[in-house]
């Protein structure tokens, strides 16, 4: 059993202009979409001959509008402005969603590769705000990897994992409530401000746990749910279930992005497997416990379950990690041993003394520098000096981001090297159909239309209409797959001519 | 594989008894180079920090999203 699945993290960030509040928002988020569009897909032709009717189902997902990015933004309507959308040559998808720029990570099949991709994508936005900073007249855009402005917004960071169709929705929902509720003890990435906009000051764990107010629900913005219920696998719809996770923080910490997605993999694994189903762990209340965790920054606060059992967050953990302990037995591969390992780690470390974890929890490395200036300043926590290191811990500016200074004293862990997350940024990764899409844009740039999760559309000259290949299972289309094949054609029509079956044979 | 991680992988590979040197060796020098350290974190970090912090809080709103 293996924290081993696909899966991916999509981030909606934070996006202001300092000094001019009134900006609108779709506006300076399309500039950012754009300016890393004419920056990455450099010379990729005008798509003048762009067939809106053909392409209608497919404009979620279209590429390459590079007429739209040469447009002054303010010749754009909001409609038009909505759409600033591209796929980028590591397999991720750039875009505007919400009045924020989001941007999804390719699909991976480990937690390590999340991290990774993840990262890539901070660097994308870092690269996508100097360069609309450069543009002629710009207003310096900056972008934030959190997830509320502590007045009444919040926007996502959401995980997705592909999991098995067969598992009962019901198993889902009892065991992953409890969990959700309690993860934030390691996965928080920390907030001054208590309540939806923040009216009561003192620190809590998480950035989106006051927004959270159904147990479970389709909605992503407004009666947000723990459990969420929006059911597009971008797959098989006969073999899998895409979950859709949208309680989690947007982390800094590499460490607490590699917990959340694998010990949240851990936990479906055991779902799927029926292995938990000896024991609950049903909150009795879980929107006021999930609040109630998140507040409780000692993390004292026992959390009354349906059964009568009255237990901490730290307790609930330690029972569901020695249940994955159990089921992983005594050979676990390489990454499930370091996410268990990870896992007790932080527990054993938040009972003992939370402060031993600043280096690798974001709510503890936060705390940590707030209590420094209070000692120091003799600061109380409704200073606003306090609200300025919560918000500018997630500054994406490298010299401005607290996190990001942090994590070049060593005082908060990385696991790549730049070389690293600079070629992620560059390549898809290579054991997902992300590899396939990624390779098509990278070398065919000029003969894609579109391209989505499940399908790459190709537009071949010659051809009046578009080609659609369909990529369904997101463990095909690999560089063991297709690489070969991708090797041999020396054209877009040579690869759709190879990839077609010949009816005459 | 970065650095780390590889320093990591070699960790969990080796005996207990070395881990354990090990952590006791790094529990009883972590706490001074912690406290020199801790001033000249919050040094850099205060001259980084925007400059009007109230209103530069006040100014970051945000439309909501998912």
């Amino acid at each position: 059993m293996s924290v081993r699945r696909i899966m991916g993290i999509e981030t909606e960030y934070g996006i202001s202009v300092p000094g001019h509040p009134n900006l609108n928002p779709m506006m300076t988020s399309s500039q950012i979409v754009n300016a890393y569009a004419q920056y990455a897909l450099a010379g990729v032709r005008d798509r003048a001959h762009w067939d809106y009717a053909v392409e209608s189902p497919l404009r979620d997902a279209r590429g390459f509008d590079m007429s739209r990015a040469e447009a002054d933004p303010s010749q754009l309507t909001d409609e038009d402005l909505g759409m600033a959308n591209v796929i980028l040559t590591n397999g991720a998808r750039l875009y505007v969603d919400h009045a924020h720029p989001e941007l999804s990570t390719p699909e991976v099949t480990n937690p390590r590769d999340a991290v990774l991709w993840d990262r890539a994508g901070v660097e994308i936005m870092r690269t996508a705000m100097r360069l609309a900073a450069s543009a002629p007249g710009a207003l310096g855009i900056v972008l934030y990897k959190n997830n509320t402005d502590n007045k009444g917004a919040s926007y996502g960071c959401h995980e997705n994992y592909l999991m098995d169709r067969a598992t009962p929705f019901a198993d889902v929902v009892a065991y992953l409530t409890p969990f959700f509720i309690t993860r934030q003890v390691f996965t928080g990435a920390g907030r001054l401000g208590r309540g939806q906009d923040g009216r009561t000051s003192a620190f809590q764990l998480s950035q989106r746990a006051d927004f959270f107010e159904v147990e479970v629900g389709l909605e992503t913005t407004l009666k947000r749910p723990i459990i969420n219920t929006r059911d597009e696998p971008h797959a098989d719809p006969e073999r899998y279930r895409r979950l859709h996770v949208i309680v989690g923080d947007a982390n800094l910490s590499d460490t607490a992005t590699f917990l959340k997605l694998g010990t949240t993999s851990l936990m479906l694994a055991m779902i799927e497997a029926g292995y938990l189903r000896d024991r609950s762990w049903t909150p009795a209340k879980p929107v006021a416990e999930m609040h109630a965790v998140s507040h409780d920054v000692t993390l004292q606060h026992r959390v009354e379950l349906a059964d009568g059992r009255r237990l901490t967050a730290l307790e609930i953990q330690s029972e569901l990690l020695e249940r994955a302990q159990a089921f992983c037995g005594t050979d676990p591969d390489e990454q499930t041993r370091a996410v268990l390992e990870g896992w007790e780690e932080v527990l054993t470390g938040l009972a003992a003394d939370p402060r031993s974890l600043a280096d690798r929890l974001d709510w503890v490395a936060k705390l940590t520098l707030m209590e420094g200036f209070m000692r120091r300043e003799g600061l109380d926590w409704a200073s606003p000096r306090l609200q300025l290191i919560d918000l500018q811990y997630s500054d994406l500016r490298g010299e401005r981001g607290l996190a990001s200074r942090l994590e070049s004293r060593g005082r908060l862990r990385r696991m790549f090297s730049d070389e690293e997350v600079a070629a992620a940024v560059d390549r898809a990764p290579e054991d997902t159909r992300a590899y396939f899409r990624g390779e098509c844009i990278r070398r065919f740039p000029d003969a894609i239309a579109a391209a989505s999760w499940d399908s790459v559309v190709f537009e071949l000259p010659g051809h009046d209409a578009l080609l659609r290949v369909p990529t369904l299972e997101p463990t095909r289309g690999t560089r063991a797959h297709v690489e070969a094949l991708l090797d041999s054609a020396t054209s877009a029509t040579a690869l759709i001519d190879l990839l077609t079956p010949d009816p005459a044979r | 594989m970065s650095q780390r991680e590889n320093a990591e992988q070699r960790r969990v590979e080796r005996p207990e008894a070395d881990e354990v040197e090990e952590a006791v060796a790094s529990s009883t020098s972590a706490p001074a180079d912690l406290d020199s350290d801790v001033d000249s974190i919050l040094d850099e970090i205060d001259s980084v920090l925007e400059e009007n912090a109230e209103d530069f809080v006040k100014s970051f709103v945000q439309k909501g999203g998912q």
